[in-house]
């Protein structure tokens, strides 16, 4: 019953939380061609915002939770416009270096702004978990993150299928110069993404800050799993994101329970190399991922 | 301006000076990595931290805090460091050079978190977060600004002899050879050239300058701890330098950390003035303003202070449109 008390659901939960961030990275890199540096730095923002709104408002997370989707949005199609809409037509690597720096900015933002001490979004609270079973131990706050990310994974699958924004931007993803030779207009996809990424990537950013706490490196530290998760599903595959996020979540909790003898297979502190061993292995063995995407 | 003032200001233009000379060896190892060659290496704390720690190691004098101490001369240090830097950078290539470069930014960015990770949690031979301290410095026995002075003229040869080296690769064969494959790694194999092992080449290379600047950061500071690598201040630092001085360019490379680092060191004096709290923000405000002047650069002066010049280049104002 540890296992999945210890292991299992915090790698679910953790893998939900890195497959919402996933998909804007995947998205991202699919319809603008570029590795996004500062995917994570979106998180952040959307955190902070949301740790701010419960300081005002003294709601429930998830309550606040669609004023700082959309506010990250909006703060997602500014750099954009700012910092990355220069380069639609360069080299794919000065867009890189851009977004790192951008990733940078946006980091000292935060840090200017509320600071660099780690912050809760309950502090003093301790949760008690509801017990099932007599031994099966969930956090009612894990079981809204999960349930929540289910429900908003699900609304990209229905504005991907069925819209004609999502169609496009299937489109787009599969070839610039055909969707615009059909008539799309591809800078209002390129903001659709923009949007829809920079959502995804505060609501995880949300879970993950209401799952622990709060600090101005989480952005960083987000960063390698997310892309892991992304290229593990395959470039451009949203589906794939998920279940890559699920995967790596998963792979990284997992890492360091006891499979052989009583010692941790793989001391906790090193659970970060995870994402990036299965990342390696990954891009050497099938870079076109789990669920053929794009290969650059 | 009494003489203790001129002494004082003195003093702080030999550490700029050493320090910029640090930064110019990284600068230029990124320059033959991602100038000449196009490779996306945003590891560079790691192999920095890597460096430092073996210098760090192999010249201490033995210590129950940490692996050796085997107090060994500088020299051998610093060979060593550039030794197993070289060495790490090699497997590290050979896993990851195939790829494209967006996919070997994000590779780069795990292996220098895991060095991280090693490094602050192998307290058995790193001593974790404490450090190692008591690093040689050398020419230590010297008076006063002598020793500063000696180390710095080191720096600064050791600078010298990198530009003349890498000028010379550059002019070579091997040199254009990576330009092409910077341009057109398809081309470069169809004329026959075996794109991976040059590639390989460029990235130990250019690793190897890295390890060689954090061995002689750990021996300038005499001490190395995990803090020292923090990603930010060394990696964003040296890519900043490069891109601003003019990437491709070796001239332009140093320049550019030099010039950088001034900027990075004044303004830290200026806002260590400000009251306290006021100055932990202005800390962070300059990497703001660090960042926003990459993104003026990279839109307004792509080719950097000092743009590429290529030889032969059938574009003249080629660095500019890059």
């Amino acid at each position: 019953m540890d296992f999945i008390n210890f292991y299992f659901l915090p790698g679910i939960v953790l893998g939900s939380i890195y497959a919402l961030g996933a998909i804007g990275v995947s998205l991202v890199f699919g319809i603008l061609r570029f590795a996004n540096f500062s995917h994570g730095e979106l998180m952040l923002i959307g955190a902070y915002i949301t740790y701010s709104l419960l300081h005002f408002t003294g709601l429930h997370p998830l309550a606040v939770l669609p004023i700082a989707m959309i506010f990250t949005g909006v703060v997602a199609l500014g750099i954009d416009h700012v910092f990355y809409r220069p380069f639609r037509t360069s080299k794919a690597t000065i867009v890189i270096v851009a977004s790192f720096g951008v990733a940078l900015m946006a980091r000292s933002a935060v840090q200017i702004i509320w600071g660099v001490d780690p912050v809760s979004y309950s502090p003093g609270q301790i949760q008690k978990p509801i017990v099932l079973f007599d031994s099966l131990r969930i956090f009612s706050k894990h079981i809204w993150i999960v349930s929540c990310a289910i429900v908003l994974m699900l609304t990209i699958h229905v504005i991907l299928t069925y819209t004609k924004t999502g169609k496009a931007m299937r489109a787009m993803s599969d070839s610039t110069e055909l969707a615009r030779l059909t008539g799309i207009e591809t800078e209002k996809i390129v903001r659709a993404t923009w949007l829809l990424g920079a959502a995804l990537a505060a609501s995880a950013g949300v879970f993950l800050a209401w799952d622990t706490h709060l600090h101005t490196m989480m952005g960083f530290y987000m960063l390698l799993p997310m892309f892991a998760a992304a290229i593990l599903g395959g470039i451009g595959q949203p589906y794939g994101a998920m279940v890559g996020g699920l995967v790596i979540g998963l792979a990284e909790e997992l890492s360091s329970y006891p499979w052989i003898g009583g010692e941790p297979l793989l001391p906790p502190a090193y659970k970060g190399g995870v994402a990036f061993a299965v990342m390696v292995m990954m891009l050497i063995w099938r870079p076109s991922g789990l669920f053929r995407g794009r290969v650059f | 301006m009494d003489s203790s003032q001129a002494y004082g200001y003195f003093l702080y233009f030999v550490s700029l000076m050493t320090m910029g000379g640090i930064y110019a060896i990284m600068s230029l190892g990124l320059n033959i990595q991602w100038g000449f060659t196009g490779l996306f290496n945003v590891g560079i704390a790691g192999f920095f931290a890597i460096g430092a720690y073996v210098a760090a190691l192999l010249t201490t004098a033995e210590s129950a805090y940490h692996l050796g101490g085997f107090g060994l001369p500088v020299a051998v240090g610093l060979i060593a460091a550039m030794a197993v830097t070289g060495v790490i950078s090699w497997l590290v290539g050979l896993l990851c050079i195939r790829l494209r470069s967006d996919y070997l930014a994000i590779a780069t960015i795990g292996i220098g978190e895991i060095f991280r990770l090693i490094l602050k949690n192998e307290i058995w031979a790193t001593n974790g977060a404490r450090g190692i301290s008591k690093i040689p410095l050398p020419f230590e026995t010297l008076a006063e600004p002598w020793n500063k002075i000696c180390f710095m003229l080191l720096v600064l040869g050791i600078v010298t002899l990198l530009y003349f080296m890498i000028e010379r690769a550059r002019l070579a064969p091997w040199g254009r050879l990576m330009t092409a494959i910077r341009e057109n790694e398809h081309s470069a194999r169809a004329a026959g050239k075996n794109v991976e092992r040059f590639r390989i080449e460029a990235f130990i290379f250019g690793s190897v300058l890295m390890g060689l600047a954090g061995g002689l950061t750990a021996h300038y500071m005499k001490f190395i701890g995990p803090g020292a690598t923090e990603p930010l201040t060394t990696t964003f630092l040296v890519w900043v330098m490069l891109i601003a001085g003019g990437s491709g360019n070796n001239r332009g490379a140093i320049l550019g950390a030099f010039l950088m680092w001034a900027i990075w060191s004044f303004s830290e004096v200026l806002t260590g003035r400000l009251p306290p709290e006021l100055a932990i923000k202005a800390a962070y405000f300059r990497i703001f303003l660090i960042g926003l002047l990459l993104q003026v650069v990279l839109q307004r002066y792509a080719g950097g202070i000092l743009p590429e010049r290529r030889l032969a280049s059938v574009i003249p104002d080629h660095g500019t449109s890059k």
